[in-house]
């Protein structure tokens, strides 16, 4: 089926997408039908600039073991972070396009 | 016979008086043909859908599939498009249904058109072929494995997908489903609701459901492809529009 679940976030990024790197502000979650990954269905996120072209996205496909691992793996980086880098000043730099 | 075709991108008026992109199949070697809208799935107007287009006109048939995403992305990739799309809350029933209304005038308006208009759609297209079916006078409309038919998508989804159940009294033409046995969505359960609901709002209708088949079995390019499944549905299918629209 084609699932209408889909979650969507706010978000301070960069991404490299086929026209390089870019600012990214946005980011969508669902479980649906894959471009490219050879499964009916899988965990897909799409990070892009809204107020950029259609082609200025990053897009992943992964699989749900895949997903929920990745999921994991990044929280545990974030806990391992030593205290006070996590937000430091690089992350108040302003939107730049 | 396999009729010789031509296949190119056109621009049709869609909902609202907006011009978007439509990729049309018709045959070349007839002077009288019956027509069918394409809905593609919610992955977009992509180069599976558009095999399937020229599918048709191979068969006999003009075939117009309007690019359902063309305002949220004019020119984009098909998936760049249906990221956007999605991430804007998909595409509304209202507009689906004028779009699928401005691609019927345009294939009645082929100089080889016989007048009479299907529609088709796969996976969330099948859900929306048959709510063109409830507002417009399409001659006949094919449902392949449409979801939230029968039943609302979840509550809480950016999308939301409603039962078109209370709408099937506005159907004048026959209606063909396919589906797989062992998709949950939609269900044979669903199915069966829906087929209540065609019977008493008195609908020339058939559904069939395919064993060993799921969702999506007619996808070529996709491992649920079933490929005893899509070559019965494909002769259903053919059977079903030479007797509606030929």
């Amino acid at each position: 089926m084609c699932t209408y679940d889909t979650e969507t976030i706010a978000l301070r990024a960069s991404g490299k997408t086929a026209e390089g790197w870019r600012r990214m502000d946005s980011a969508t979650v669902y479980f649906d039908h894959p471009v490219h990954f050879p499964a009916g269905h899988a965990l897909m996120i799409d990070v892009r600039n809204t107020t950029a072209s259609p082609a200025t996205r990053v897009a992943l496909e992964l699989d749900a073991d895949s997903a929920r691992s990745l999921a994991e793996a990044i929280l545990r980086t974030l806990a391992s972070v030593p205290a006070g880098l996590l937000n430091d000043e690089q992350s108040t730099l302003t939107e730049v396009r | 016979m396999t009729h010789n075709l031509e296949a190119i991108t056109v621009t049709m008026t869609g909902h609202g008086g907006d011009e978007i992109e439509a990729y049309l199949a018709v045959p070349t070697d007839v002077t009288a043909v019956g027509s069918i809208v394409v809905i593609h799935h919610m992955p977009g107007y992509d180069e599976a859908t558009k095999e399937i287009a020229r599918k048709f006109a191979a068969n006999g048939f003009a075939a117009l599939m309007p690019n359902l995403y063309h305002r949220e992305a004019p020119g984009a990739d098909a998936d760049d498009a249906a990221a956007i799309a999605r991430a804007n809350g998909g595409v509304p029933d209202e507009r689906l249904i004028g779009d699928v209304a401005g691609a019927m005038a345009y294939l009645k308006g082929l100089p080889i058109s016989n007048g009479k208009v299907a529609s088709i759609g796969y996976c969330s297209g099948g859900r929306q072929s048959l709510l063109a079916a409830c507002h417009l006078p399409l001659d006949a409309s094919i449902d392949c494995y449409g979801a939230y038919v029968a039943i609302d998508s979840p509550e809480g989804s950016a999308l939301r997908a409603k039962a078109i159940l209370d709408q099937v009294g506005g159907i004048t033409g026959r209606i063909l489903g396919l589906f797989g046995a062992e998709d949950q969505y939609p269900s044979i359960e669903q199915n069966e609701t829906l087929a209540a609901a065609l019977t008493d709002a008195d609908v020339t209708f058939t559904l069939r459901t395919y064993e060993g088949a799921g969702h999506g079995f007619f996808a070529v390019d996709r491992p649920s492809y079933r490929s005893e499944a899509a070559v019965e549905g494909w002769r259903e299918i053919f059977s079903f529009l030479n007797e509606a629209i030929a």
